[in-house]
């Protein structure tokens, strides 16, 4: 008989190693969907994983990489201490929304006015935007108990409308021969996040991502707010005795998570994608959720999945063009790594035992 | 802007139609929190609901093997769902995002050769003369099997965790599944038939949208509905009677805001489209103050040890 037997501490060599496990099972499975698709499963993972990397065209994709995974990491960062506290922020998606919405009408409303300050300014926005979002559900959560899940998830769906609305109506380009979408960002030089270093990638929202990643670092290892954090999720009772206010810790996470969501925004707006439109988000914000599991919540691991999720899109859209694999192949190849993640994890905290149970 | 076009028998009737696939999701999802289960994946199995009936429903002509597709569709979803937090153990919350995400990378696949199809048309139940008498015909007598299924099924619910044995053992699983374990009720197997049972229904709401509602497969068409039959439940405290007023409710507010954007009203279809969102959020602030009502294992790993 085979049972299962909770370990007293988790088990730190599986908290390492079942991310590795769980990419390699989904290369596995991954690769038997793309073989159900009709397509070479070798030849897929090849394309996927290392034509980006080393392929005769890596030279381009290799800046994707970082202008791809900034944002993942970016939002992941934020969502990952909520999680770790037990504060479930879903609508990562709509607080990106509306840090793009603010940040691109900072800087749309002083066009076409040329200063350095004006950047700076959208930057601000963009913040404000995405914490204003995040802090309706946590406000509603501290003040009435309602459940942060929900009305988060509720206002993606609201963030969405409002963008349709505004790409068609308030930020819509006059100049635009009636087409819906803003004034081009790429094109208004104070206000386009531009690459620092030509042809790397490297724009100001990855610089942004990795100044994250230091402070979520410092935060949850050397600063009493991060001691607060994880002894919120590990043992809620025992962080009441510690005096952690458990009102303010949700206003933190939330409120975090949704500045960090909404500069991931801004960035995007003023760089990569230089417009608001209707299809402005491509579900960044949902793919930052897998991005911090497979992270282990931690800051040095979400940076590696973060990576290795821009390595999917950017790979995925190769095996689109080259293989005519359909992208919803990928979206399904990113969920299988979160359900292997999930059900590995298993291992971490118990331990298989063979044989019989004895009695006690 | 003119008001009169709203016919308020019409929007009664459509109101039900629209209710429906909130009303299916919901119910199931309640028999699973009830049995102390959260699975918030419930808007991906309605989207894969929605896509095996609609394929099936197109491949055999058949609109009601279509549904039945659904129903199988949504159950196998939440048998990985079942895997995941039953015996893997793991997160319910985490769990239940990964289901949603799987779910709409996995429909959208299957759908890719179905967009722009028109699935058989299901016809609706002949009344006779009943459905000829004025206010009460076309409200009462003019829908679906699967609305009515939606109703009988609310009631048998009710009827099932109220009076019988079944009811009262997955209501005690999901109260205290220490205590029901001592009492020697198999946890982990009443648990994945309940989660069963959610998905097949998720998965026939699901399917109600694609086959009957809009009908026609695009992309992420469920668009929260998932959600909002999740906050259903909330709202509800967890009685089936609630759940059918509350689906009412939200069925309502789609079908008057579709109408008014018929109607031509200023305000904007953005702002009209957003307003079921957010009398959700509204809702769940009201109504959140009281959650006594709550089983009280909702959303723990059970683990026995030996």
């Amino acid at each position: 008989m085979i049972w299962l037997e909770k370990r007293p501490q988790p088990s730190r060599f599986f908290a390492y190693v079942t991310p590795l496990l769980a990419v390699f099972a989904t290369f596995l499975f991954g690769g038997l969907l793309f073989a159900a698709l009709g397509k070479d499963p070798v030849q897929s993972i090849v394309t996927i994983f290392w034509e980006p990397l080393f392929g005769e065209f890596a030279f381009y994709y290799r800046p994707q990489l970082l202008i791809k995974g900034a944002p993942l990491v970016l939002i992941a960062i934020g969502l990952s201490l909520g999680f770790k506290a037990g504060v479930w922020n879903i609508g990562a998606e709509g607080q990106y929304i509306m840090g793009a919405l603010f940040g691109a009408g900072m800087g749309l409303a002083f066009y076409p006015a040329e200063s350095v300050l004006i950047f700076p300014a959208m930057v601000l926005a963009g913040a404000f935007g995405g914490w204003i979002w995040a802090m309706i559900p946590a406000l509603l959560k501290v003040r009435f108990g309602t459940n942060e899940i929900l009305v988060s998830l509720m206002l993606v769906y609201v963030a969405e409308q409002l963008l349709a609305s505004m790409s068609l109506g308030l930020l819509k380009n006059p100049e635009g021969f009636g087409f819906p979408g803003s004034r081009n960002l790429q094109q208004y030089d104070s206000a386009h996040n531009a690459e620092i270093i030509a042809g790397s990638g490297m724009h100001w929202g990855v610089v942004a991502a990795l100044i994250a990643v230091i402070f979520a670092y410092v935060l949850l290892t050397r600063h009493r707010l991060g001691f607060a954090v994880r002894v919120t999720g590990e043992a809620p009772r025992a962080a009441r005795f510690a005096g952690v206010n458990p009102g303010r810790l949700v206003l933190f996470c939330l409120g975090t998570s949704g500045m960090l969501a909404g500069l991931a925004g801004l960035f995007e707006v003023a760089g990569p994608a230089g417009q608001v439109s209707i299809d402005f988000n491509v579900g960044y914000g949902f793919t930052a959720i897998i991005v911090a599991f497979l992270g282990r919540l931690h800051p040095v691991g979400i940076v590696l999945a973060g990576l290795l999720m821009a390595l999917t899109y950017i790979g995925g859209d190769i095996a689109q063009s080259q293989l005519g694999l359909p992208a919803a192949a990928i979206q399904v190849f990113q969920g299988m790594l979160l359900f292997f993640l999930l059900a590995l994890d298993l291992f971490t905290n118990y331990r298989l035992r063979f044989g019989r149970a004895e009695t006690v | 802007m003119d008001l009169s076009v709203i016919n308020p028998i019409l929007l009664i009737a459509a109101l039900m139609s629209a209710a429906t696939p909130i009303l299916l999701a919901a119910t199931g999802e309640l028999v699973v929190e009830r049995a102390g289960v959260l699975n918030l994946g419930v808007e991906g199995m309605m989207i894969l609901g929605a896509i095996c009936g609609f394929a099936i429903a197109v491949e055999t002509g058949s609109p009601l093997t279509g549904f039945l597709a659904a129903a199988v569709g949504g159950a196998m979803l939440s048998l990985l769902f079942a895997l995941l937090t039953q015996v893997a153990l793991a997160n319910q919350v985490a769990s239940g995002l990964a289901l949603t995400l799987f779910g709409l990378g996995l429909s959208a696949l299957l759908g890719q050769g179905y967009v722009g199809i028109k699935p058989p048309r299901m016809p609706d139940i002949n009344f006779g003369f009943l459905s000829d008498i004025p206010v009460v015909g076309p409200i009462l007598f003019s829908h679906d099997p699967v609305l009515y299924f939606g109703l009988l099924l609310v009631a048998a619910v009710w009827v099932t965790l109220k009076f019988t044995r079944v009811g009262l053992i997955l209501r005690a699983v999901g109260e205290n599944h220490d205590a029901a374990h001592a009492l020697g009720y198999k946890v982990v197997r009443i648990r994945t038939l309940a989660i069963m049972f959610g998905g097949a229904c998720a998965g026939m709401g699901g399917a109600y949208i694609s086959l009957i509602r809009v009908p026609q497969w695009t992309e992420g068409m469920t668009a929260g509905v998932g959600w909002i039959a999740l906050a259903l439940v909330v709202f509800a405290s967890w009685k089936p009677w609630r759940v059918l007023l509350g689906a009412y409710l939200f069925g309502g507010i789609t079908q008057l805001q579709l109408n008014l954007q018929g109607a031509g009203v200023a305000i904007p279809v953005e702002y009209l489209a957003m307003s079921p969102y957010i009398i959700t959020i509204v809702v769940l602030v009201i109504l959140s103050a009281d959650k006594s009502a709550a089983p009280g294992s909702l959303g723990r790993t059970f683990h026995a040890s030996h």
